[in-house]
């Protein structure tokens, strides 16, 4: 059994705030983290090691520094890394990002079969939840996503589907691509002997550019992008707001008359 | 690869510093300055007015796209009825559709649909394009890509909005892939570019510090999901005709290949907020279930649901199904009150579209007042049983 799992680095955005004078984010001293729903996804993987043996790689594409998360991920259990770091890869949209992982899942299922990709539902910083979908479009792959749960069968696997309305229970052959928003247990712990392994001489992570895994650059990073962001702002709210003063029940009286008036009550 | 400034062009004004979405561009002394934070996104190059912007990103050429015509909606429908959102989709499309001076059309993929062509029609459909088969009936990735995919190449729509449901949002990207389109996930405001028709696709981003406005330049159809609750349905207008125009429903056996073996609904289920009128919500401030209580005497009074913030879900004070936000319910309510809610970037992406907001808290620095028509600086368990006095005597 071969899992690769697709995690990211995202900045951690419970901290990032707007200057309110230029309106841009602040981005300095807000803290780099592996996005919350694939270290979901990397505890699925794992669980589904201990259960059946399996070999776990894991897989990102970003700046130099995004193999924090892959010795993170190691650490935490996972035997094998890739990061996929190139300057053409960057400002690329969900098309030239899934394109960009599927190229190293190309590369990787050369090398070895691979039954089953785990991305996350969705990154903190784009909350797209389309990276998934994609990639198992370019692999050919069918894809079962907002996973809470999973677990493997003769060729094919169960996965629980949470959604609005309730849990759906469906059974899907391998190979598949699976996106997770749950697990049935926390996230383990990293280990600091297998973080020292993941971080020595001996560390079995591999770096990959464009040209390893045959990517031109008109389909990668921003020139392969077939979307682009024109511009940000901050939210603007352009309410009037009408502050009521007074004691409690001077405040409710006002309140009610007014609603009254406009016709909400 | 890299972005630089042309001085002599450079005014100092500062859009290409409010467009990065990664605050790479500062001002300095009059000029911008491109710093090591700098990812070559090129948001900055579209924003500068001035042509001080220069970078060696190469632009992939834009091919002749005039003859992709029509605003598609795809009707998501639920046991054979319209969900709320495909009627809030027919609202915007319609907007866009005169915008460009195209047709408005939907899409209907299920199994015995056709009866809902009608409605469409009086939503403002001009053409309905119909797939129906029993192998349709119940939703599945593949199958409705290829017959989706199908469609948009024999008709090429220049526009196709769908819903950011949990089935938008695991068709959409399968299908913008299998096609290479553009597509841009939980838009929460669409709009045409008069210069070039492009369609404008704003939507949170970073947690919802940030919008962002984001386009598709050369390629078609512009793809977006819309986040549920956010567009205003239009009036129906009975009596009105739609084209129906039927699909051959090709499928492969690899296509219907996932088996649902279950479904178990949620427990408390039943409400559904995002349709409400009038909504009384809470959050940690009302501190208890029994705080909780005297909201739900409210909101019986004024006819309202009650619903809630994160915490009061995680403190067990409102069922799941009435959080309100980001990772809650989106609601557009004609009239909504929020009392102890500090009003957190999260909840306030969820009440956006109200017409009317109150809010009741007792402190005058909480955000929530900065969306509020009506603010009351003031303690909940004084305010809420004055308006309910107040009420009762105005009855
Ligand atoms: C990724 C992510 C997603 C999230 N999604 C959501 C979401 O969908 N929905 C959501 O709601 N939150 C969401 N949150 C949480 C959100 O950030 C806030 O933590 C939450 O909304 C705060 O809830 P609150 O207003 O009830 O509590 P608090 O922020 O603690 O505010 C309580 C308020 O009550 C006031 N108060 C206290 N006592 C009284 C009194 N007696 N009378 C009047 N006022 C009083 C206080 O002044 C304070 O302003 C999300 C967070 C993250 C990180
Ligand atoms: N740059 C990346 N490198 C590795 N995995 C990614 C990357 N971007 C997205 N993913 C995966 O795709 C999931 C969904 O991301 P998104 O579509 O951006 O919301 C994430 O949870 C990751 O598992």
């Amino acid at each position: 059994m071969n899992i690769a799992v697709l995690v990211k680095q995202v900045p951690d955005t419970n901290e990032i705030k707007l200057d309110p004078k230029t309106g841009t984010l602040i981005r300095e001293g807000v803290e780099s983290i592996m996005n919350p729903d694939d270290r979901l996804g990397l505890e699925t993987a794992l669980m589904l090691k201990d259960a059946h043996g399996a070999k776990v790689t894991v897989i990102s594409m970003g700046p130099p520094q995004a193999i924090d998360v892959i010795t993170e991920a190691m650490a935490m259990g996972a035997d094998g890394g890739v990061l996929l770091s190139d300057r053409n890869f960057a400002g690329a949209d969900t098309w030239a990002t899934s394109y960009t992982l599927g190229k190293a899942l190309e590369k990787l299922l050369a090398e070895t079969r691979l039954d089953l990709v785990i991305a996350g539902r969705q990154a903190i910083d784009g909350d797209t939840a389309q990276i998934g979908p994609q990639v198992a479009e370019h692999l050919g792959w069918p894809q079962v996503t907002y996973v809470s749960e999973l677990k493997l069968e003769d060729g094919s696997l169960r996965a629980w589907r949470k959604l609005p309305g309730g849990v759906e229970e469906v059974v899907c052959p391998l190979p598949a691509v699976v996106t997770v928003l749950d697990a049935p247990q926390d996230p383990r712990w990293a280990m600091v002997d297998r973080l020292l392994w993941a971080c020595g001489p001996k560390s079995p992570i591999r770096v990959w550019d464009a040209a390893d895994i045959e990517a031109p650059a008109k389909s990668t990073g921003l020139r392969g992008s077939l979307t682009q962001v024109m511009q940000t702002f901050s939210p603007k709210s352009e309410r009037k707001t009408d502050w009521i003063e007074g004691t409690a029940e001077e405040q409710a009286r006002h309140l009610v008359n007014a609603l009254s008036q406009r016709n909400l009550i | 690869m890299a972005v630089w400034i042309i001085e002599e062009n450079c005014t100092g004004c500062g859009l290409c510093a409010k467009a990065c979405p990664y605050g790479a561009m500062v001002i300095e002394d009059k000029l911008a300055r491109v710093t090591d934070r700098c990812t070559e996104c090129g948001a900055c190059l579209a924003a500068c007015k001035f042509e001080a912007l220069a970078s060696d990103i190469e632009q992939e050429p834009i091919p002749d796209l005039s003859g992709y015509k029509g605003v598609w909606v795809f009707a998501e429908t639920q046991e054979g009825k319209l969900l709320p959102v495909s009627r809030e989709l027919m609202g915007e499309g319609g907007r866009l559709a005169a915008e460009l001076g195209q047709d408005l059309c939907a899409v209907l993929v299920g199994s015995g649909l056709e009866p809902l062509a009608d409605e469409l029609a009086s939503l403002g459909a001009k053409k309905v394009f119909l797939a129906d088969d029993p192998r349709l009936a119940a939703y599945a990735t593949l199958a409705f890509t290829r017959v989706l995919a199908d469609m948009i190449q024999a008709h090429a729509p220049a526009v196709l909005l769908m819903g950011a449901t949990p089935l938008g949002r695991d068709l959409a990207p399968r299908l913008s892939r299998r096609l290479d389109l553009g597509l841009t996930a939980d838009c929460t405001q669409l709009g045409i570019d008069k210069e070039t028709g492009n369609l404008l696709q704003t939507r949170p981003a970073f947690g919802g510090n940030v919008m962002a406005t984001i386009y598709t330049p050369r390629v078609r159809p512009q793809m977006a999901t819309v986040r549920p609750g956010v567009m205003a349905p239009p009036q129906a207008r009975a009596g009105a005709q739609a084209e129906v125009i039927k699909q051959e429903v090709k499928l492969l056996d690899s296509d219907l290949l996932l088996k649902l073996m279950s479904f178990t609904p949620l427990a408390s289920q039943g409400v559904d907020i995002s349709q409400a009128k009038t909504i009384v919500a809470g959050g940690r401030g009302c501190r208890s279930r029994e705080g909780f209580g005297l909201l739900a005497e409210l909101a019986q009074e004024m006819g309202a649901e009650l619903a809630g913030t994160r915490v009061a879900v995680e403190e067990g004070w409102i069922g799941v199904e009435r959080q309100i936000g980001q990772t809650g319910v989106t609601v557009r309510p004609e009239l909504y009150i929020a009392c102890g809610i500090s009003g957190a970037i999260q909840h306030r992406a969820g009440i956006l579209g109200s017409r009317f907001i109150v809010a009741i808290n007792r402190d005058a620095n909480a955000p929530v007042f900065s969306v509020a028509d009506y603010a009351i600086v003031g303690d909940v368990f004084k305010v809420v049983p004055a308006m309910l006095a107040a009420l009762k005597e105005a009855r």
